[in-house]
């Protein structure tokens, strides 16, 4: 949680220096932020091959439940397309993209901004943002509603970390291994989607 | 657009190779470039009259897409939870 708000922070931070022209360089028409994007895409790939002990981990899942990302991913993308259809300035395509963050704000919110630009990244870093939260308030209602699998796919990309501990209390100690085998191929699809969804 | 994806795998690949060593700092620095980006995202939106003038809608816009987003996903989830459990009457087994 202390790590989100200072990401959110430095966000802000940003917002304020624009607002009030504190830098006298304009970022925009620099490549500064691609090269930062590259290099942090270098970095989470990095992380991802230097663990194998995460894959390793996943020996002991119900082979049944590999099935539980794809659904996820589904359901997000069906409910951003019937949504899309009430928001008439928006295209199918730009809902998809900010719904394919999964919650995974910091980085989808960098990549549809390098692709689409500030106002379409905006909204991916609210709504992936807001994603998390109401997964941590609403994760009681949702296994109730929904049953026990609904707060991972609620999740999304973070159930591996942030929405874990919710995610162990509300739908049991038994869901930990497919919350983090779900967060993690959630988590990986990420930057393949939003990309895919930008570009079509 | 496709090139941050293949820098990606080039990571992995390097990872991978490394995976003797104990690469600790990489997290820290994953951190600090995030901060990075969304600081200059934030000189973007900051610097742009239009968002900022628009950022309540935006907030709502953001907030309707989360909505049908959580609710979709959470459907699918009940789905998959229905053929694997209710159905054969093995509620709470996993």
């Amino acid at each position: 949680m202390k790590g989100s708000l200072i990401i959110v922070g430095f966000f802000i931070l940003g917002a304020l220096c624009g607002v009030y022209h504190l830098i006298p360089y304009d970022f925009t028409q620099s490549k500064l932020s691609f090269y930062a994007l590259c290099a942090l895409m270098f970095c989470v790939g990095i992380s991802i091959g230097n663990d194998p002990q995460t894959l390793r981990n996943f020996r002991s899942l119900n082979p049944r439940l590999v099935f539980l990302p794809v659904m996820t991913i589904l359901g997000t993308l069906a409910g951003c397309g019937i949504v899309s259809l009430f928001l008439s300035h928006r295209s199918i395509t730009d809902c998809m993209a900010v719904g394919s963050g999964f919650g995974y704000y910091s980085l989808s919110s960098i990549f549809i901004t390098e692709y689409k630009g500030a106002e379409l990244g905006t909204i991916a870093l609210l709504s992936n943002i807001l994603r998390e939260i109401i997964t941590l308030l609403f994760a009681p209602l949702l296994v109730r509603w929904f049953g026990n699998l609904a707060p991972i796919s609620s999740g999304g990309a973070t159930t591996m970390d942030t929405t874990l501990p919710v995610i162990t209390r509300y739908s049991g100690q038994s869901f930990v291994v497919v919350s983090i085998f779900h967060g993690f191929v959630v988590d990986f699809s990420v930057p393949f989607l939003v990309t895919l969804f930008c570009s079509i | 657009m496709f090139i941050v994806i293949g820098i990606m795998f080039m990571g992995i690949l390097l990872g991978f190779l490394l995976r003797q060593q104990k690469l600790s700092d990489i997290h820290r620095i994953i951190t600090v470039l995030i901060w990075l980006l969304l600081f200059l995202l934030g000189i973007d939106v900051g610097g742009n009259q239009k968002i900022i003038q628009g950022l309540h809608t935006l907030g709502m816009e953001a907030l309707a897409i989360t909505l049908a987003a959580v609710l979709g996903s959470a459907m699918a989830a009940w789905a998959l939870w229905y053929t694997l459990y209710k159905k054969k009457n093995k509620e709470g087994r996993i």
